[in-house]
């Protein structure tokens, strides 16, 4: 750890602002590299190695993948999770950014802000919290909006939860939840616009729609783009969700549901590592894709 | 409350920022120039996704003064008694011998241990690849971006079988060690150091003499704490809301978090689970035992709005 670095050391740029290249630098960092290594590395070099061994620990190839893969929920958790991602996703972009503008928009700053935080308090409700809420909710006969559901013919919580409305269901409830925050933030985002550019604009003789189009929305689409990824990242994961949900039905609607869930029963249930492993590989991957590509592109992050 | 979130400048510096701090007056001026009002239908739209967040919400603290047959036949809207709270909270708090209180007990230590240790380990770390050079140092940053952009649920079949190898299971630690690996917390820190402390600053203690360890400690730590209070809200947070990785590693009903605990109460409640047999859970306890998981979230986001919303803007403000 504490091996002197000399070469890293660049007194040619003419910033040595460093006396002892490395040495101090390592011991800050240590602890750190320790969790990354015991937290980090070592359960995806665990995950890979159980990913590609059978129980009694020889390599067993792909088999364990082919396993998952061919198992009879894994196409429908698949289904299920693209679906949601795909209804949260656009939902999220289509929502965030319109509220945003027109919190912006709005000529009472305190109006404005007293809705930025009203939206923003469920976002205290996350994980476990937020989904018992929704299952009252989306219960009719407690309900606060019961009238709704009963007027679109819905009149029992099983009929609620029906397996085709699920991804909706999950995206409301991923929405109460996260949307204020990311309100507030294409809000900061908004507001970070220069005033000179709008003002320019509207002598161009934009109207407020044109300049939320052609100027707003292009000048925001970094954060877009930022929204999306940590979404679709969190996204991949769901478990609570239909895990409670599942709960609450008595395993009727939600079991299986996601991959997560799938993982776990596969490890917890069936006592298979193995294809829980090759299915944690699977979304590592597509975790370690989206993140690796997002930094290497987008800008974002550079490093320095 | 301060919950301007304009300005969180002091913090990171945003994007474009570079105009100065606004100036709200002139900016409400002349923005009411620009569009002196919104439509009614835009007000309409704002009215409701107002009732959208709001209105669950609300109906949670009112369901918590109901009894079960006030919950389906009164108005949803409607507040029950101060007697029916009582017998909620009595029901409730009979549950297991008190057990929400020893859950709400277990949630508050693991994420108050967790936060202790990841601003210890995020703080040095952030500081160091923000002013310092050492080998490896790109590499350290490159992947802290990488790990903190995976959402880390994906690796929790993983991670059971790790601490499982080293016979962690129902240990506390088996949750608190990895919430403490807070890659995000780091990287919170490395923006912060990297543009709000001038190297000149450094230089000038290392001149007089500071050692690397004295410079980190009499003129970094010092200037640390708005970025030390974002870290542990963002942290306490995250701990606390956990549901997956005490759900897979914590077996004992005694050991869990507040969030599994409230699965447990859910399937005590006949409503949800009518093969429930023996201790009872009505819905309002259920609402009520909800309510008092949130509290400490709530209390966080009402004190640290601006804090919290710095950060998630600072997620990508390094430019």
């Amino acid at each position: 750890m504490t091996a002197p670095a000399l070469k890293s050391g660049r007194p040619q740029a003419g910033r040595a602002y460093i006396r002892w290249p490395g040495r101090a630098g390592h011991c800050f960092v240590a602890a750190y590299v320790v969790l990354l290594v015991a937290f980090g590395l070592v359960p995806t070099g665990y995950a890979i190695y159980f990913a590609f061994t059978d129980a009694g620990g020889s390599f067993t190839g792909l088999s364990n993948f082919t396993a998952a893969v061919s198992d009879f929920r894994f196409g429908s958790a698949v289904a299920h999770v693209a679906l949601y991602l795909l209804w949260w996703l656009a939902s999220l972009v289509v929502f965030v950014v319109g509220l945003a503008l027109l919190l912006q928009r709005m000529a009472l700053r305190g109006v404005s802000r007293a809705l930025r935080f009203l939206y923003y308090v469920p976002g205290a409700l996350a994980g476990a919290a937020g989904v018992l809420v929704w299952l009252f909710v989306l219960d009719p006969t407690v309900s606060p909006v019961g009238f709704l559901l009963e007027a679109l013919g819905y009149h029992s919580f099983g009929e609620v939860i029906a397996p085709g409305h699920l991804p909706i269901l999950f995206t409301l409830i991923a929405f109460w939840t996260g949307a204020g925050g990311w309100i507030v933030v294409m809000y900061g985002a908004l507001n970070n616009i220069s005033p000179d550019v709008l003002e320019a604009a509207r002598l161009d003789g934009a109207g407020a729609w044109q300049t939320a189009w052609r100027i707003q929305i292009p000048l925001l689409r970094k954060w877009i783009v930022y929204m999306v990824i940590l979404t679709f990242a969190g996204g991949t994961q769901l478990f609570v969700e239909p895990q409670l949900l599942s709960q609450a039905s008595v395993g009727v609607a939600g079991r299986d549901y996601s991959l997560n869930q799938l993982a776990y029963d596969f490890a917890f249930q069936n006592n298979d590592v193995n294809t829980a492993a090759a299915v944690s590989v699977e979304l590592l991957v597509v975790g370690l894709v989206v993140a690796g590509v997002f930094v290497a592109r987008s800008g974002f992050f550079d490093a320095d | 409350m301060q919950t301007d979130v304009r300005q969180p400048a002091d913090i990171t510096r945003l994007p474009g920022s570079g105009r100065g701090p606004d100036r709200p007056g002139r900016r409400a001026g002349r923005g009411r120039l620009l569009w002196s009002r919104l439509n009614p239908l835009s007000i309409l739209v704002l009215l409701l996704f107002l009732v959208f967040f709001v209105l669950p919400v609300l109906w949670l603290v009112l369901a918590a003064t109901k009894t079960d047959a006030q919950l389906v036949h009164n108005h949803p809207l409607s507040f029950g008694s101060f007697s029916a709270l009582r017998a909620n909270w009595k029901g409730l708090t009979a549950y297991q011998d008190d057990a929400i209180f020893l859950w709400l007990r277990n949630s508050a230590l693991y994420s108050f241990l967790a936060l202790l240790i990841t601003l210890c380990v995020a703080v040095p770390a952030g500081y160091a690849m923000a002013m310092t050079e050492f080998k490896g140092r790109r590499t350290l940053l490159m992947s802290t971006l990488v790990v903190m952009l995976m959402p880390n649920a994906t690796l929790i079949v993983p991670l059971f079988l790790e601490i499982n190898a080293v016979r962690l299971i129902g240990s506390m630690w088996s949750i608190i060690l990895p919430y403490a690996f807070y890659p995000f917390g780091v990287y919170l820190t490395y923006i912060y150091f990297s543009t709000a402390l001038p190297h000149e600053l450094l230089d000038a203690a290392r001149l007089d003499g500071c050692s690397e360890f004295g410079v980190f400690r009499r003129v970094a730590l010092p200037l640390a704490a708005p970025v030390v209070a974002l870290v542990g809200f963002f942290s306490f947070v995250a701990n606390w809301t956990n549901y997956f990785l005490p759900y897979v590693m914590l077996p004992e009903s005694d050991q869990f978090p507040v969030q599994v605990g409230l699965g447990t109460l859910l399937d005590s409640v006949p409503q949800f689970n009518p093969t429930a047999s023996g201790l009872e859970i009505q819905r309002p306890e259920l609402a009520l035992a909800t309510l008092l998981a949130i509290t400490p979230v709530l209390i966080v986001f009402l004190f640290s709005q601006r804090f919290l919303v710095a950060g998630m803007l600072a997620g990508a403000t390094k430019n």
